[in-house]
């Protein structure tokens, strides 16, 4: 016998026994759907996080003050000095391979106008700002050179915040105020969508000289220092060491780009491994119910196997016939799963800010998965069948 | 075909024993049983309750194996192939009829004679085609979609019948086809088997009952696991006849 004709004997029994079979699958839906739907939320994350990352380009450095050996996020020693504008003045002087050097503070506001306010994240840098951040204009202009040195009160807003703060109208030349001082709107942005891993949306820009001011401080957080070509990157990080050390010693760190991205996208795949594990494990579980199924199913029907061997089926026959069952509920069910769990990616993307991403990696994964599951449970069952005395089944009552 | 001087051995039995181990007890449910079957044959093993007739039958049918002794089937020795093996052969040269008809349930009549065809290889529109042709030969061309469930019992035994030939087998292995039949229906059943037997298919009859083993021509005696008596059938019963003799009840079939 071919398997074509084995496949047609087991859709035939499924077919016959039409409700059982959608409960077993059941397991295997939502075991697929699950793991469809959280390495899809996984990787949309992480999309979009690396995104905005990448988004600025890969021949960025970023100098923080303090001491990072393994990653970014903790176990460094408290910084013992802060950058100030005259450290990037010395970057910008001393490191030939930097295009742009920009001093970077970042700090939370009040912003109001008129009788409208809310709470936004202050971003301030100098005017070559625009070249290490993506920012498309949707009307006006960034701040200049000439506004950053005078310390102009000039602000470009984000998108959510030109849209909350004028509601159908034209921000451009407006007075808002920043924690009580007066600024005029310059310029707006369009919006970056998203809502995860800083909401630039949600942010407001003005120089960095502005900014300390405006939150009395004579500091800066970070510096971004864009080398003219990717290529060079190690030579200006190794520049950009050598301008500070006389006054910092080796107490900063410069993280490139990629290390950057590296560290946060190795936790967030974790992160998403995780998530498909947990998932996973149910579909193990709907992998038991099948083969929980499978086995109440051979031994209903003993005496059709008996009847089959007796015509002339040999054990491979049997064999074949309820694995392909078994792998048939389960691939159905794989289906029906990634159906189910794309579209609730889709809802969900369309319906929360959480974004998702279902790859066609997560979907084959998931499908192969599935496919394995029936295989693996389904093949004792067949097996115990295959195995059946025909007398005795014959016999069978 | 009645004359058996002639025609070949399909199938024969050559010492053969079968011997059951219960709880430590032996049961020796068929002793040295030698047996020729010869093409067009149409013979009844009788014997009582418990004598081996089932048991030789599940031998000579090659279900199973016996524990000493050769079963040769068209020349070649059987007895030690291994199941594998043994399910080709049934495939192609026996056909069962069982008492408890034995189709598949919620299958059509048509595919269950098809049944042998789909494990022989045989695929398509010839596989459709021969099982109609069987279906035809037992008298039921005009139910080939019915499930088992839509036929009566002598339906059901007569579509087992045309599922026992549709591979062309060697030998049709009747096991007591008409005990769960009533005598109308058994009538029917033993008139196809004779009719196919006129046909030149060797049927090997089991039964207990003494006038049912009267259709065949020639009777196996079984007796505590042994052939007791081998001869001709003295006045045999013709399934024909007797449907003639029949009261005209509302015709079946
Ligand atoms: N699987 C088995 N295990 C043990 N003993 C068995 C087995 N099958 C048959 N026997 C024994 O073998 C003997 C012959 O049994 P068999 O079924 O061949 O009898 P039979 O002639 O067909 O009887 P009946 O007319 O009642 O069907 C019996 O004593 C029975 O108990
Ligand atoms: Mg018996």
């Amino acid at each position: 016998m071919n398997l074509p004709e084995s496949f047609r004997i087991a859709l035939r029994a499924l077919a016959a026994n039409k409700a059982r079979s959608l409960l077993t699958m059941l397991g295997v839906i939502i075991g697929v759907a699950a793991v469809i739907l959280l390495v899809g939320i996984g990787t949309g994350v992480q999309d979009e996080v690396t995104g905005s990352l990448e988004g600025l380009g890969s021949n960025l450095l970023f100098v923080v003050p303090g001491q990072y050996e393994g990653g970014m996020g903790g176990g460094g020693a408290p910084p013992g000095r802060r950058f100030t504008l005259d450290d990037a003045e010395t970057i910008a002087r001393r490191v030939e391979g930097a295009s742009a050097v920009v001093p970077v503070l970042q700090a939370g506001a009040a912003i109001k106008a008129g009788n409208r306010s809310m709470r936004v994240v202050v971003a301030a840098g100098n005017e070559q700002g625009t070249e290490v951040f993506t920012s498309d204009l949707a009307g006006g202009r960034h701040y200049r050179r000439g506004e950053v040195q005078a310390a102009s009160r000039v602000v470009a807003l984000g998108d959510r915040v030109a849209r909350e703060l004028f509601p159908n109208q034209d921000p451009l030349g407006k007075q808002v105020t920043l924690n009580g001082q007066r600024f005029t709107v310059i310029g707006y942005y369009q919006s970056l969508g998203g809502g995860l891993g800083g909401d630039q949306d949600s942010q407001v820009y003005i120089p960095i000289t502005t900014a300390q001011r405006l939150f009395n401080l004579n500091y800066v957080s970070t510096i971004v220092v864009k080398a003219t070509d990717a290529d060079e990157i190690e030579v200006v990080r190794r520049d950009i060491r050598r301008a500070l050390l006389p006054s910092f010693g080796d107490e900063f760190t410069v993280f490139s780009q990629e290390q950057t991205l590296g560290i946060l996208s190795d936790l967030l795949g974790t992160l998403t491994y995780m998530l498909a594990g947990i998932a996973g494990i149910s579909l193990l579980v709907g992998g038991i119910g099948i083969m929980n199924i499978m086995l109440v199913s051979v031994s209903e029907r003993t005496r059709e196997i008996g009847i089959r061997k007796a015509v002339g089926a040999r054990t491979y026959d049997i064999l074949s016939q309820f694995v392909i069952e078994a792998v048939a509920l389960s691939v159905l069910g794989g289906v029906f799963g990634i159906v189910l769990g794309w579209g609730g990616a889709e809802l969900i993307a369309q319906t929360t800010p959480v974004p998702t991403n279902v790859t066609p990696w997560a979907v084959a994964m998931s499908f192969l998965f599935a496919f394995a599951v029936g295989v693996f449970f389904g093949v004792y069952p067949a097996w115990k069948a295959s195995q059946l005395d025909p007398i005795v089944a014959l016999r069978y009552e | 075909m009645g004359d058996t001087g002639l025609a070949r051995v399909v199938l024969e039995t050559r010492d053969v024993s079968k011997c059951y181990y219960l709880d430590g007890v032996e049961v020796n449910a068929l002793r040295s049983v030698d047996l020729e079957i010869r093409q067009g044959e149409m013979v009844a093993i009788m014997g009582p309750s418990g004598s081996g007739k089932s048991t030789l039958m599940h031998i000579v049918g090659l279900l199973d194996r016996p524990s000493s002794g050769e079963v040769i089937l068209e020349g070649q020795d059987v007895s030690s192939l291994a199941p594998n093996e043994l399910a080709s052969l049934r495939n192609r040269h026996i056909g069962f009829v069982f008492q408890a008809f034995n189709l598949l349930s919620r299958t059509s009549a048509l595919a269950n004679v098809e049944l042998p065809l789909v494990y022989g290889g045989v695929g398509g529109s010839e596989r459709a085609r021969r099982a109609r042709e069987a279906l035809e030969r037992v008298g039921l061309a005009n139910r080939l979609g019915h499930f088992s469930s839509q036929l009566s019992g002598g339906q059901q035994q007569r579509v087992a019948i045309a599922r026992a030939l549709v591979n062309d087998p060697s030998i049709v292995l009747a096991d007591e086809p008409t005990g769960n039949l009533d005598s109308r229906s058994g009538i029917e059943v033993m008139a196809v088997l004779q009719e196919l037997n006129e046909q030149g298919i060797t049927v090997i009859l089991v039964t207990h009952d003494d006038r049912v083993a009267r259709h065949a021509e020639r009777a196996v005696h079984m007796f505590d696991g042994r052939v007791r008596e081998d001869g001709p059938v003295a006045d045999r019963i013709m399934a024909a006849d007797e449907m003639a003799s029949l009261p005209p009840e509302g015709a079946t079939g």
